[in-house]
This record gives structure tokens, sequence and C-alpha cells, in this order.
């Protein structure tokens, strides 16, 4: 008798079962978060009074328009070579495919410091891509790539690529092969075909690998800290020296609540876009 | 349309994944070398860096805290987020809707900012112990992880194997554990390898909770790089990469690697 009532399609069983989760992320994120956000409305100086400062500094909204900018290249970079190679891999044959869906998955489990580090040795003054430039007589004197927004980019679309690769190649294998042959033995060319058929249906697939890149470059921290520095601060470099050297706790809030905001806003407006365009889509 | 593309997209798909691939080479061959500088191709091959790690105390100690709490916070995770997947796949329809997103909230909001809300609350806040605090925080950044991924397996489990077994009167929990938990074990180990790996290799969560004789591996291999510019970095990212290879060797063993992709 208990054990059948144990198995009744109650939802307080459901409930208690995912308590201890549903409580963990309460306790320790919505309630730690929602307190820095509700932090910066609660001024002395009055309840705008951190974000009228924040935009009145003409350093920190150069931060935060660089860091929509250095997310910007990232994303549309990554969109193309991303979707390029998709394409590519979603048509390779099952073996080579499987081989190549491993080589991207390795990258993205590799660690961020690790993968910035290897453009440190790559771009540096005495890096290789100079040591390269000046043996072949390309350049006169090593070029200063480091520390600069291209620097950054690089690094950043190296991270999102194999997400992008990753995400896209799923997408491109659910369409249908019979819709892209009807395309062709219909006559269209296979530029046609792909403009006016495969890029379509790849459009919400499209969308949300852009909102994984752009909201992950517009977040992270490792990749500009090594490759842009004190030149190239984003919003995460300028958040942790607000926090961490500073000690400017409104300051640090403030930014934490500008990121938040707008993460969720694209995901969000992202996400109503997709399902507009697509009703399929979820 | 002919089913192979166009020689230019293989073209660019070549370079993409040449691109991908030779950073991770150069960092292998800049951790072989002999100098004391990094450089690539390596001159003179040899492991010193590589001893270099272990004779560096503040390599020893963040080794073993990240591995510590890698593993907890993994083993914390699968302890609330397998009920939670389980509930949540069990009592679709009398669960709101909502309560699978909260589970998801934690890679929806920036992981940075999260660091810095935990470091705001609970250590200067709370007065929480650094050790407890970034076990708090990896383990709310890889439930995520958890309970995606069990609750995938769970979709294609058919729950009346479960209900035949307790109305022939095996015990609910009895079940679980002999009719339930063994179906989804595919599902419970990569949750378990990709929470591992994401738990290693965070940076950002960690930024924040790390204070005097604490660290991560990541958080002392970048405040390393900003001091000395010696192979030692190299070798240590290299030592990550083949925990990553190794772990990946054993899903390709039990599951294959296409898992991971989905």
């Amino acid at each position: 008798m208990t054990s059948r009532r144990f198995w009744c399609r109650d939802g307080a069983t459901g409930w208690a079962l995912s308590a201890p989760a549903t409580l963990a992320v309460l306790c320790f994120l919505i309630v730690p978060i929602g307190a820095v956000i509700a932090g910066t409305f609660m001024d002395p100086r009055g309840a705008f009074a951190p974000y009228i400062s924040y935009f009145n500094s003409g350093f920190r909204t150069t931060v935060l328009f660089r860091t929509l900018q250095i997310s910007a290249f990232t994303t549309i970079i990554s969109l193309i070579f991303g979707f390029m190679t998709a394409y590519v891999v979603s048509r390779a044959p099952a073996k080579l495919k499987s081989l190549l869906i491993v080589a991207a998955v390795f990258p993205l489990l590799t660690g961020v410091v690790v993968r910035a580090f290897a453009w440190l040795i790559i771009l540096g003054r005495n890096g290789i891509l100079n040591q390269t430039l000046l043996a072949l007589g390309i350049v006169n004197e090593p070029l200063e790539m480091l520390y600069t927004q291209g620097a950054v980019i690089v690094g950043m679309v190296y991270l999102f690529v194999p997400l992008m690769v990753l995400s896209l190649v799923g997408v491109l294998e659910n369409i249908p092969k019979d819709v892209l042959q009807a395309s062709s033995s219909l006559g269209a060319s296979p530029m046609a075909t792909f403009r006016q058929v495969l890029l379509p249906l790849a459009v919400p697939g499209l969308i949300v690998g852009a909102v994984l890149v752009f909201t992950g470059s517009f977040t992270a921290y490792a990749t500009p800290q090594l490759l842009g520095g004190e030149r190239q601060t984003v919003l995460a470099t300028l958040l942790q020296q607000r926090a961490m050297v500073s000690f400017d706790w409104v300051g640090a809030s403030t930014i934490a609540t500008i990121m938040t905001a707008i993460t969720i806003s694209i995901v969000l407006a992202m996400s109503h876009i997709a399902r507009r365009i697509n009703p399929m889509a979820t | 349309m002919s089913d192979r593309p166009h020689p230019i997209l293989i073209a660019v798909a070549a370079l993409v994944y040449l691109f991908l691939m030779v950073p991770l080479v150069i960092v292998v061959g800049a951790a072989l070398s002999d100098t004391t500088y990094l450089t690539f191709p390596p001159q003179g091959l040899s492991l010193r860096w590589f001893e270099n790690i272990f004779a560096i105390s503040a390599f020893r100690r963040t080794i073993v805290t990240s591995l510590q709490i890698a593993f907890l916070g993994t083993m914390i995770a699968l302890l609330i987020g397998i009920p939670a997947a389980y509930a949540l796949n069990r009592f679709r329809v009398e669960l709101p809707k909502w309560l699978g997103t909260l589970f998801v909230l934690p890679i929806l909001v920036p992981e940075i900012v999260f660091g810095f809300a935990l470091l705001k609350s609970l250590t200067v806040g709370a007065g929480v112990p650094i050790f407890a605090a970034l076990l708090i925080g990896h383990t709310l950044i890889v439930l995520p992880y958890v309970v995606r991924v069990i609750s995938a397996s769970l979709a294609s489990f058919d729950f009346a194997i479960e209900e035949a077994a307790i109305s022939l009167g095996s015990a609910p929990v009895k079940t679980f554990f002999t009719i339930v938990l063994p179906n989804v074990r595919a599902g419970v180990i990569a949750a378990f390898i990709l929470a591992f790996i994401t738990s290693l290799n965070d940076v950002s969560v960690s930024l924040f909770l790390t204070g005097p004789g604490i660290s991560t591996l990541p958080i002392q291999i970048l405040a390393h790089v900003e001091q000395f510019f010696d192979p030692t970095v190299a070798s240590v990212s290299v030592l990550l990469m083949f925990l990553t290879v190794a772990v990946m060797a054993i899903v390709e063993r039990t599951l294959g690697l296409t898992f991971l992709a989905k």
C-alpha cells in the first residue's frame, strides 16, 4: 500500500526530490546575484547614481563598447567559418565525420587558460609568428600583435568556433537531404540551393549558435586578460579589477548588473526571434 | 546538388581545423623544449619542465585543490542533480515548466557575475571559508550539465518498467537503484566526466574564491604566466590536456564520443 502511494502521480514527491537542487540554486545563485543587483539600486546617492557615474566615465563607457565590439566581431567571424566548416562536416562520410567531431570537441574540453596561453606563444613579441615573419623577410622588426583588439578577437574565435561547428552540425544534419535534392533536380544551381534552401532552414540554428558565442565572448575573462591586458580592458576584466584590486564593491556590482542585464536580454530576444522564424524550434 | 561540398568549402574547413589544432601542438612542443624560455619548435627535448611543475609548491598545492574541488563538486552535483533530473522526467506533468529552466540558470547568468556574487555574499558577507565557497560555486556551475545529461538519458527510459517492478512488490527506493539507475548508467558517467572537466578548467568563478593558501590550478597558471614566461606553464597545460585525453578515452570506450556532441 505504501509503495503504491509512493509512485502515485502526485507532485509532492517530485517537489521533494528536486528540492535540494532547487534550494541550492535559490540560496547560492538567485539570492546572491539578486543581492548584487538590488544593492546597486540602494545607493545613498540616489537609486541610479552608480549607473549615472558609470556612464559619465569615458573610460568605462569605452570598455562597454569595446566589449560589445569584440563580441560582435567574434560572433560574425565564428558564424561564417563555423557554418562553412559545419556544412563540410555534416556532409562527410560517417567515419571521417566522427573524427572531425572529436577534433572539434577536444579543444572545447581543453581549458580556456591553456587555449589563451597558446596564442600568447604565437603572437608574442618573440613569438612564432614574429619569428616566421622576420625569417621570411616580410617584416624588418617584430610586430606588436599582443594586447591589441585583434589578438583578443583571434583568441575568442579560437575559443568559440568549435562550439559553433558542433551546434550547427546537428542543425544541418536535421535538414532532410530530399529537400536539397528536390531543389537541385528542379534546376537550382548549387549556389542557389545553398542561398535559398539550406541557409534559411539553418537560420534558427545560426541564431542559437550566435547567442552562445556572443554571450560567451561578452563575459569571457581569461582570454582578454592574457591577450588584451590592460590596454584592452573589457567588462569582465574591469569587474575583476574593481572587486579584487580596488575593492570598489558598488562599481563592481554595477558592472555585474550591466553584464547580467545585457546577457539575459540577448538570450530572451534571440530565443523570441528564433521562435517567430521557426515555430518548430524551442 | 551533388553530395560533395564545393572544393573551396572543403579548403576552408581544412584551414579551420588547422587553426584549431596548431596552437595545441605548439603548446606541447613548447613544453618539451630544453630552453629556459618559451619557444617553438622545441630546441632539445627534455622533460625538465614537467619536473619543475612538481618542484613549485604552488602548483603541487593547486593541483590537489583543483582535483578535490572537481571531485567533491561533481559528486554533490550528482547527489542533488540525479533526483532532480528524475523528478523532472517522472513528474513532468505535475511539476511546472520553469523548474527545468531553473537548473539551467547557472550557465545562463555570466559566470564571472556569479563568482563575484558568491564572494560578496558568502565569503565576505557570511564569513564562509574559501574552500567551502569554492566548492559551492563549482557544484552550481556543473549542476546544469548533470541535470541536462541525465534528463536526456531518462527521456528515453520507459517508466513502465519501473512501475512494473513496483507493482510486483519492489520497494520504490530499491527499484530506483536496481532498475532506473542501471538503465541511465551511460548518462551518469557522461555527466560525471563533463562536470569534472568543466570544474577542473573553470576560471571565472574560482577567480573570486581564492585566498591565502587556497587557489585552483587555472588561477595559478594565470598568475604564473603574468610573472614568468617559462615553459612550466606549457607543461602544466600539457598535463591538463593529457588529463582531458585520458578522460575522453574513457568516454570513447564506454559511450562513443559522438555522445558528447549532443
